[in-house]
């Protein structure tokens, strides 16, 4: 091959007018039009930080107070969730914290009080797990809900990465007579929750990392508790402060938040996990089917206290119940994809999905947990989602 | 293994059997005392962490009205936020009213928020007098203290919440599977 200066210079210069174009072009104003036969022109050079194309529009949907963002559960394959596309829920904004200043705090019944940096404590032994978080008040009451995404869609799934809590509880050595800690982020709410010592010193992490990268500041960058299986809220964000005691604290959000009011005014308090839930993804609210025929139903399930064993399907509104093919993996305390195929006969009908986890525990209707709860509690809602699919194909929320 | 969320309340009597350990890592550094104090801002039911000052409800008045009544109304019922005033009653009704005087069940919780995350827009900028005057005014508002009364680290959690004993464990699943 020709090395002459000039065939090198050229190369260079067209590759720098292709990466510019192209890279105009991905810019959301340049409405530049794509070539073509892309086989025709070269395309851009290597990138170094990547995006989707360009024409994917798939976003989060922000409520009106900018306090949380549901995902896009229709639009999403597989079990996990894009980091960019990972719900949202915080009490006082996203705080802009540099890691290099950002401190772990550990003290209160510990005999070493300590104190580490975001660096001295990714030096511990660390672990990845793939783990569903779902926030506390996910698809209250959503009967007025368009979509998977407007009903359900605080909830999600990461491969997350980080420290067993465990470990730097031992290496502060826990004195007895502890039996909760207290976490506390650097939010402008200075979000705090009581935990379990018992699950403290269990599965929780202390995690660094999402889906390969650092964690997103939506999520708690630098670093965060993720305490599996167990209402989003108590995962604190931001984490800057354990404190190891003797009771909980009873901060605002385990006592006047994240608390089920009973019909006889009694309040229910720590609930933790999260209930098995399944939900059919597609077709979903807001979607349109076309022609009669053949159509794979895919949803995803989830439960707080383990793997999903079973998800059934329903396309006759609840009168008749078919087992759905669970796609592997099939993890604890994560998204597990189902799949069900289909014949649409054109007729107005209603889909349905319940799953059932290794507790045997099985997804309820909404009456059920009506008659045990009344009306008045508004957090762990779980109940069979329903999707009216009306004969011109579009489909409905029939929350029934 | 299933963790019942009811265990956990039980598990608060619990004593967790770990021996003396050794550091294995040895990674990070002592916290300082200074440093402990500075952060150490969580209140717990028993009040011992809370600081030293005091503050009225008449002093809390003028605060709230400066800092509070923006989003919490003029006497704390008419919002457009939480609603802190009023409700007492009516939790086992159609029409239930959960407020500070109505729901919260410990007077320590009032003290810990206002100083964590308010206000909204400027959180962490009362002072501790400041802090424990608006407390007064909220619990005296709810007509649970006496309009005189002075709140500090000794009262504030001596202070009995109406609803103190109004919160209990989750049974769940509490729903029949079909």
């Amino acid at each position: 091959m020709s090395k002459s200066p000039n065939r090198r210079k050229f190369l260079k210069s067209a590759v720098l007018a292709a990466g510019v174009g192209v890279g105009r072009a991905q810019n959301s104003g340049d409405q530049q039009p794509p070539p073509d036969d892309p086989t025709k022109v070269p395309g851009w050079p290597a990138r170094a930080y990547g995006e989707r194309s360009r024409f994917e529009k798939t976003v989060r949907a922000p409520s009106s107070q900018g306090t949380s963002s549901g995902a896009p559960l229709q639009d999403l394959n597989g079990i996990i969730t894009p980091s960019s596309l990972h719900f949202e829920r915080h009490h006082s904004g996203v705080p802009d914290i540099d890691p290099r200043r950002h401190r772990l705090m550990i003290h209160g019944m510990v005999d070493r009080p300590l104190v580490l940096t975001i660096d001295e404590l990714k030096r511990f032994p660390s672990v990845s797990r793939i783990y569903v978080m779902e926030c506390s008040g996910n698809g209250f009451r959503n009967k007025g809900a368009k979509t998977a995404q407007d009903a359900h869609g605080l909830v999600s799934c990461s491969e997350w990465t980080g420290v067993p809590l465990a470990l730097l509880l031992r290496e502060a050595g826990v004195q007895p007579g502890a039996s909760w800690i207290v976490a506390e982020g650097s939010d402008a709410a200075k979000m705090t929750r009581s935990v379990p010592l018992a699950k403290a010193m269990n599965d929780v992490l202390l995690a660094y990392g999402q889906n390969g990268e650092a964690i997103r500041p939506e999520q708690g960058y630098p670093l965060r508790l993720f305490v599996p299986g167990w209402e989003g809220n108590i995962s604190i964000k931001w984490l800057r402060r354990i404190k190891v005691v003797d009771q909980p604290y009873m901060t605002r959000e385990e006592t006047s938040k994240y608390t089920d009011l009973m019909p006889d005014g009694k309040a229910r308090q720590f609930t933790f996990e999260m209930d098995p839930k399944s939900l059919i993804t597609y077709p979903s609210g807001g979607q349109k089917l076309g022609p009669p025929g053949f159509y794979e139903i895919s949803g995803l399930a989830w439960s707080g206290r383990g793997a999903i064993r079973k998800v059934e399907i329903s396309v006759d509104g609840g009168r008749s119940w078919s087992d759905a093919e669970l796609q592997s993996p099939v993890l604890p305390i994560a998204f597990t994809r189902f799949r069900f195929g289909w014949k649409w006969d054109g007729s107005e009908t209603v889909l349905q999905s319940r799953c059932t986890d290794e507790h045997g525990d099985t997804q309820p209707v909404l009456a059920d947990l009506v008659k045990a709860r009344g009306d008045h509690w508004s957090y762990h809602f779980n109940p069979i989602q329903s999707w009216k699919i009306s004969a011109d194909g579009s489909v409905q929320n029939a929350l029934v | 293994m299933r963790w019942c969320s009811a265990r956990w309340v039980l598990a608060t009597s619990l004593v967790w059997p770990l021996a003396a350990q050794a550091p294995t890592y040895g990674l990070g550094r002592a916290a300082k005392p200074d440093e402990i104090k500075a952060w150490d801002s969580a209140i717990s039911p028993d009040g011992k962490e809370l600081p030293p000052g005091s503050g009225s409800s008449a002093e809390g008045a003028r605060i709230y009205a400066a800092n509070c009544a923006a989003c919490h109304g003029k006497t704390g019922k008419e919002g457009p936020n939480d609603v802190l005033v009023g409700g007492q009653g009516t939790l086992n009704t159609n029409k239930p009213v959960k407020t500070v005087g109505s729901y919260w069940p410990y007077a320590t919780t009032v003290w810990d928020y206002i100083n964590r995350a308010m206000p909204y827009n400027k959180p962490g900028s009362l002072t501790s007098d400041q802090v424990y005057a608006v407390t007064a005014y909220l619990l005296s508002l709810n007509g649970i203290i006496k309009e005189d009364a002075v709140m500090n680290a000794k009262t504030l959690p001596q202070v009995k919440m109406p609803n103190r004993n109004g919160f209990i464990g989750d049974p769940r699943p509490d729903w029949k599977s079909h």
